[in-house]
């Protein structure tokens, strides 16, 4: 008996880290966004469905899953470029709530949207054949996919952390969002880098968004119920924190599934409780600054 | 003829007049059924099936002149999948619209809402989807009729026929709503009553698109049968999520409910060699001539089959239309009666009828099995079907049980 469990007690571990992985890519990019402009992306799950949506199109058209993997995003991205320069940079300097319900407005905007486009019954994104089988990892047998899906998040961690720390650009983010008046006074102009925080961060949406497609089936209403769980991932992270964004999309994605094994009916509430105690402890997060809200 | 008498007399005239012209237009007026159903979200291609089926009843009927000389319109609204929005649509449709019916509803725990809105109205309303509630007291009411199969029904003929052919030793993934807590708790006591075990159950929250932290757990029991109570589009990211995690290998799959549209969105292969019931499958035409005609209009109307939900919502209106001939009226209570006093009808595919003291349906149900892509026969030909189940009250609890004296 305890032999089981502690197999099964790994392979939940390991299911988690997918969980969390989809949350990070998620959570990255609404605390990049949110570090830099303090704007509360609420059209970030409505992007995530776009990703998935632009990567059944470009799988349709080329036939090939690893071009849409590389196009989704991209595509992703420059509507993120769209939105920033259209809608969003008119709301800079206002109160936080109003970028918030423009970009609550655009969600259910997209949503909509893509009903009209696609219809309202979902569709099926297949992942490619290498990767479709199931390896047996010696305590359970694990799908190729899902690995891959850690992979990737990884791998896209690693080169924004690079970026953000190794390149010209990343050192004016980074000062960008601890003081952007001195940033301006030294001639920085901060709108272009505001256009392309705005890009990356939804482009990781809609990477998220396609990588989650084979997973979970592409329906106009998928970013729905994962934006509030990738809110919850920043606040205890802590807004704006990318390393916050990270532990804590790890920490949420093994929460869910540690729960699921004990008591299933409570994966969904502890989410939330963990929020409520990191919150109680640390009131801005685990990596978070004090005062940014304010 | 003096002033006032000349007025009395031609407002008479005019009034008289008027008259047949008011009586005229009223009966001209057409027989309005509202009909709630979620459009948007995870049941939207059965709702899409259904508000099909519901519009062919509508059009066949007025194309034989309508019910009582008046045409049938029926009034299709949104609800969400949500109770507090259908209660909102019902109330605003009788309200508002002034509708003499209701059918409709496709979720337990939203028809109910919607029932407590047409029982406050005293409307007449055939729920056209699963729930053990509707025909039970306290809830149901005399004007509460149930056309579709229950959990019970589904779970005791479904289970019955799979502890007997698929293996003794079950998992259950539900959805935690009424229905999948309803069927969990039919299947448990049917499998246990056929000498079968329950390993586990685990209760997941409907519309949720992530099983893999609940699959390690059921691969290391080792179930033979596992029990997917995943409707709608859950089922496609369950199967598919289960089939990555190889357990398709590893032990049999059973639904109660095969949905023939997320078949069709999930691909063949992802569902072949899956067990289901079904309260009919397009291809029983084969063997049933009622059904053959109805596919053949069906088909030729839309382009695409009927699947279970969609014939619900067809018969649902038929029977309102044959309440109302019956009864020569539309007032609610009468069409009731008249129901329940002819209880046999015969819509679509075969000898259905009404249980007088609870309101609730009869009718055959089918066992199917996916077939793999290579198998599959036309666009649309994804089951093979592989038993019969005939109508039987004897599969669904009892009127006492239910509650009726």
């Amino acid at each position: 008996m305890i032999d089981i469990s502690a197999s099964a007690l790994a392979a939940q571990i390991f299911t988690g880290l997918v969980l969390g992985g989809i949350f990070v890519l998620l959570a990255i990019g609404l605390s990049l966004i949110f570090g830099l402009m303090t704007v509360v992306n609420f059209a970030h799950g409505s992007l995530y469905m776009l990703g998935a949506y632009f990567g059944f199109f470009l799988l349709g058209l080329t036939g090939s899953f690893w071009v849409a993997l590389a196009l989704a995003p991209l595509l992703v991205g420059v509507f993120g470029l769209l939105v920033e320069r259209v809608l969003v940079r008119r709301l800079y300097g206002r109160s936080i709530d109003d970028p918030l319900l423009l970009t609550f407005g655009l969600s259910l905007v997209l949503v909509e949207a893509v009903k009209l486009v696609w219809g309202k019954v979902g569709l099926t994104l297949d992942p490619p054949r290498e990767l479709g089988a199931a390896v047996n990892l010696g305590f359970m047998t694990f799908p190729v996919y899902r690995l891959f899906v850690i992979a990737v998040t990884a791998l896209v961690l690693l080169v924004l952390w690079l970026f953000l720390e190794r390149t010209n650009v990343g050192l004016v983010i980074r000062a960008g969002s601890r003081d952007p008046l001195m940033v301006r006074a030294l001639g920085v102009d901060l709108g272009r880098i505001w256009l392309l925080v705005f890009g990356i961060g939804t482009g990781l949406a809609g990477l998220a968004g396609i990588l989650a497609g084979p997973m979970r089936g592409v329906y106009a209403e998928m970013g729905v119920t994962i934006v509030i769980e990738s809110f919850v991932v920043v606040v205890v992270g802590g807004m704006g924190s990318l390393v916050g964004a990270i532990v804590a999309g790890v920490l949420i994605g093994e929460v869910v599934s540690l729960t699921t094994f004990v008591a299933p009916q409570l994966a969904e509430i502890m989410v939330f409780v963990v929020m409520a105690l990191v919150l109680l402890v640390r009131p801005s997060g685990l990596f978070g600054e004090a005062g940014l809200l304010e | 003829m003096d002033r006032r008498a000349f007025l009395g007399t031609a407002t008479a005239g005019a009034a008289a007049l008027a008259l047949p012209a008011v009586l005229r237009a009223q009966s001209k007026d057409p027989v309005k059924i509202g009909f709630p159903l979620p459009l948007t979200g995870p049941f939207a291609a059965l709702a899409n099936d259904m508000q099909r089926g519901a519009t062919l009843a509508m059009e066949q009927v007025n194309a034989k002149g309508g019910v009582l000389g008046r045409k049938l319109d029926v009034l299709f609204r949104d609800d969400q999948l949500k109770p507090a929005v259908g209660a909102q649509r019902t109330k605003e449709l009788i309200e508002n619209e002034k509708v003499q019916f209701v059918v409709g509803g496709l979720a337990a725990h939203v028809q109910m809402a919607i029932n407590e809105q047409t029982k406050a109205a005293q409307v007449l309303y055939i729920s056209v989807s699963q729930s053990d509630e509707i025909s039970a007291k306290p809830d149901t009411s005399p004007l509460t009729f149930h056309e579709a199969l229950n959990p019970t029904i589904t779970g005791r003929a479904v289970g019955t026929w799979g502890v007997q052919n698929l293996g003794k030793k079950w998992w259950i993934v539900y959805a935690d709503y009424a229905w999948g807590k309803q069927i969990n708790a039919v299947f448990t006591d049917i499998v246990k009553k056929h000498a079968g075990t329950i390993l586990g159950a685990t209760p997941y929250p409907l519309g949720n698109p992530e099983f893999s932290a609940h699959l390690p757990r059921i691969q290391a029991a080792k179930p033979e049968v596992l029990l997917a109570v995943t409707p709608g589009a859950d089922g496609v990211a369950f199967t598919k999520q289960a089939i990555s995690f190889g357990m398709k290998k590893e032990m049999k799959i059973l639904a109660p409910l095969h949905f023939l549209f997320y078949a069709k969105e999930g691909g063949a292969d992802l569902f072949s060699d899956i067990y289901g019931g079904t309260s009919f499958y397009w291809e029983v035409q084969d063997t049933v001539p009622q059904a053959k005609r109805l596919v053949e209009a069906w088909t030729k109307r839309f382009g695409v089959p009927p699947d279970a939900y969609g014939l619900y919502g067809y018969s649902g209106i038929m029977e309102v239309a044959r309440g109302v001939e019956l009864a020569r009226s539309t007032d609610s209570t009468a069409v009731a009666s008249a129901l329940r006093a002819n209880p046999v009808y015969d819509h679509y595919k075969g000898k259905q009828w009404w249980r007088p003291c609870d309101n609730k349906s009869f009718q055959d149900m089918w066992i199917v099995k996916g077939v793999p892509q290579s198998k599959v026969r036309g666009e649309w030909g994804y089951y093979d079907v592989v038993s019969r189940i005939p109508a039987n009250e004897e599969l669904d609890r009892t009127c006492a049980e239910k509650g009726h004296a």
